[in-house]
């Protein structure tokens, strides 16, 4: 057996023998405690482990990190919630290291057919909307990092949209960790349920004390019910020296449309797993991701869809842009099940490496069971394209400028694939800023 | 204006130019014909400043500076233009961004004051008229998705916008239909002026029917063959090219 280290999570669960779970029903306890068994039976992965081969998670594993439970640094979570924050107009939850910070959040009108409460209120209410959902899809065999999240976990978002409610006003769920003197260990577990032909937009914020160590681990776990359209964003700009897990598990009903926005700026060591299920015919999955990494930092990206049934379509682009000694990951499985005839799946996973020294294992992983299926993945490393560097130069256009419009346009697709305004604001302001493509 | 002097100049272990002898006069218009894979494109891009290129021997003086020791950027905002014959897409690079960066980063060069947008958009839109383009393309990425003939008036567009002093046309006709042809043809000769020069590459007499050129000649094998007035090209578009390897065989 592999010795990991997983001490300080260990003595947690140690020093509080049974998970004490603040009054919560039965089956949440029991969770709470197959999540504490699962974790400690199996520790941090190792990069002997398949799905852990490229990244490397030591650095995690011989951390000490307090259990956070309550706000670190009150005055700079509000002034990172502050500016995090996108859009007056927008249903606000703000979490600090985990845990709802109501102060923060702004809930107080909602349209008609929106429900959003913490995890922690909804759990005691009589109408409990993660009751029979949570834990559902996210199993604690699936990552040592689930179990450890469902192991901890005190609180988190929980988003409902009734059957047939279209929400017009985005909802803005924001992150923020600090622990001020303490690393801290902050682990939000959310639930996202939206009925029959319902709508939604959500973005989530994923932000923390700059140059702080800490480990964000979170899970969402999200349903969509038939004819459902839910565009989801999730900006991950947690502190530079920062460790942040995360996997968003999609279940989809028939002819319901999900899309996910991954863009990722921070963390030494980020990992962002999406995983969707194809529950009914005529599903759509759209996944774009964009990572910008430099220094020493780490960004691994993975999805897996399962083509469970038929007629389903699956678009997926991942870009990303590596300087310095950056590592990327990207692995994007597509399992189509043998029933899955006539689904549309492709796949695009593109890198550029703006120096000798940054490194990206990319690895698409069709597994195909169906025969008449349409499949198709494509994956591109390289540098910036010497022939348009060329033409640009040609044209008078300085090479630093012209390198910098070439690196904004290789980014800039996946950016106006988002369709909700502030957020691309957002998104081009924090590309000009790292990639400045000035005003010409 | 240009001084080329024994120019030679190869790519990894090939050499394509095995020195060539040019000189081209403020006012004048020179055509470069030659049968494919003569070093024409090559001779192009080497006075443009590509890199893939060695330069092994010889000299170029382009208004009185070494024009091999500038920088790519720098030649272009001295004066020099190369309007290629396989003009490169950049997705996600909008046409009237990169025309604006390319005029304001001369302008700087130059150090003179930027252009303001509005008076970049009135230049754009005169000179979209006249090449007959949609204002729309100025909003999509420089040359994806263009048809060759849109590549093509897309340079000359550039051209028109960014004014060089030294044009260098790399069969800017091919690709292009009849009306086509006429209009960048009329875009090639608004150009002319007694401070400009330009130097055109192409297989056919037909662009020379439109842009009368002073001095017409011939490269095959990396080398000038021949040079003559316009009646060279008129005797070229009649015999072909055979007439070099008759000269070669009584050499
Ligand atoms: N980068 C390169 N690497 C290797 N060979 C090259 C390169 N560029 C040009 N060549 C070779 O040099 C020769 C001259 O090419 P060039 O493109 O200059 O010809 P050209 O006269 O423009 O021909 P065309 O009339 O077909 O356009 C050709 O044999 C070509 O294959
Ligand atoms: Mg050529």
């Amino acid at each position: 057996m592999i010795v990991t280290e997983t001490t300080s999570f260990q003595e947690h669960f140690e020093r509080i023998g049974q998970t004490e779970s603040a009054g919560w029903p039965d089956w949440v306890t029991e969770l709470q405690a197959a999540g504490q068994r699962r974790f400690s039976q199996v520790g941090f992965p190792t990069t002997k482990a398949e799905d852990w081969r490229f990244t490397n998670v030591s650095a995690i594993a011989k951390h000490s990190f307090a259990i956070a439970t309550a706000a670190g640094d009150a005055r700079l979570a509000t002034e990172l919630a502050g500016q995090a924050t996108l859009d007056d107009q927008a249903v606000r939850l703000v979490f600090v290291n985990g845990q709802f910070a109501a102060d923060l959040s702004d809930t107080a009108t909602l349209p008609v057919g929106l429900t959003v409460r913490n995890l922690a209120n909804d759990l005691d209410a009589d109408d409990s909307i993660a009751t029979g959902r949570l834990g559902r899809q996210a199993a604690v065999e699936r990552s040592p990092f689930t179990a450890l999240n469902t192991a901890l976990f005190r609180d988190g978002v929980v988003v409902q949209v009734a059957d047939g409610a279209t929400i017009e006003p985005l909802v803005q769920l924001i992150f923020v960790t600090t622990g001020g003197e303490t690393a801290v260990a902050s682990s939000a577990r959310n639930l996202v349920a939206l009925g029959r032909e319902s709508r939604l937009r959500l973005v989530e914020t994923h932000v923390g004390a700059p140059g702080e160590t800490y480990l964000a681990n979170h899970v969402t776990e999200i349903e969509l019910g038939d004819n459902a359209v839910l565009d989801h964003h999730k900006l991950q700009g947690d502190s530079i020296a920062a460790f942040h897990i995360a996997s968003t598990h999609v279940s989809q009903a028939a002819s319901s449309v999900y899309r996910n926005h991954y863009f990722a700026f921070g963390a030494s060591l980020s990992r962002n797993e999406i995983l969707c299920y194809h529950g009914g015919e005529d599903v759509e999955t759209v996944l774009n991701g964009l990572y910008l990494v430099s220094g020493t930092q780490l960004a691994d990206c993975r999805t897996r869809i399962d083509h469970a049934m038929p007629n389903c379509r699956s678009y997926e682009m991942y870009k990303g842009i590596l300087d310095n000694q950056a590592r990327g990951v990207f692995n994007g499985k597509i399992h189509v099940h043998p029933d899955a005839q006539k689904t549309d799946a492709k796949q695009s996973n593109q890198a550029l490496l703006l120096s000798d020294d940054a490194v990206i294992d990319t690895k698409p992983e069709l597994e195909i069971y169906a025969d008449d299926v349409r499949c198709t993945h494509g994956a591109t490393v390289g540098e910036l394209d010497d022939r348009a560097l060329f033409y640009l130069r040609s044209r008078g256009i300085p090479e630093s400028l012209a390198r910098k419009i070439l690196i904004f346009a290789f980014a800039n697709d996946v950016v106006q694939g988002v369709k909700v305004a502030p957020l691309k604001k957002h998104l081009e302001s924090i590309l000009l800023a790292d990639h400045g493509l000035p005003n010409v | 204006m240009l001084e080329i002097k024994n120019l030679s100049a190869r790519s990894e272990d090939t050499e394509i130019l095995k020195g060539i002898n040019l000189s081209v006069k403020a006012g004048e218009v020179h055509a470069i014909m030659g049968p494919n894979g003569s070093g024409k494109s090559t001779l192009a891009h080497v006075l443009a400043g590509r890199e893939d290129y060695e330069v092994t021997s010889g000299e170029v003086t382009y208004e009185g500076q070494d024009l091999l020791a500038m920088e790519i950027e720098e030649r272009a905002a001295e004066g020099v233009f190369l309007a290629y014959q396989y003009p490169v897409e950049i997705p996600g690079v909008s046409n009237k961004y990169f025309l604006k960066a390319a005029i304001n980063s001369i302008r700087k060069y130059q150090k003179q004051p930027l252009i303001k947008t509005s008076e970049f958009l009135d230049l754009l839109k005169s000179n979209l008229a006249k090449l007959g383009m949609d204002k729309e393309m100025m909003e999509r990425s420089v040359n994806e998705g263009f048809s060759g003939g849109e590549k093509k008036r897309n340079e000359i567009l550039q051209m028109a916008m960014l004014q060089p002093k030294l044009a260098l046309l790399d069969e800017t006709d091919s690709g292009l239909d009849i009306d086509a042809l006429k209009i960048v043809a009329e875009g090639v000769n608004a150009l002319r002026s007694p401070e400009r020069a330009i130097v055109v590459v192409t297989h056919y007499q037909r662009l020379l029917d439109y842009i009368v050129p002073d001095f017409v000649h011939v490269l095959s094998g990396g080398k000038i063959v021949r040079s003559g007035d316009r009646t060279l090209a008129l005797e070229l578009e009649s015999q072909g090219y055979a007439f070099l390897e008759a000269e070669t065989a009584s050499a």
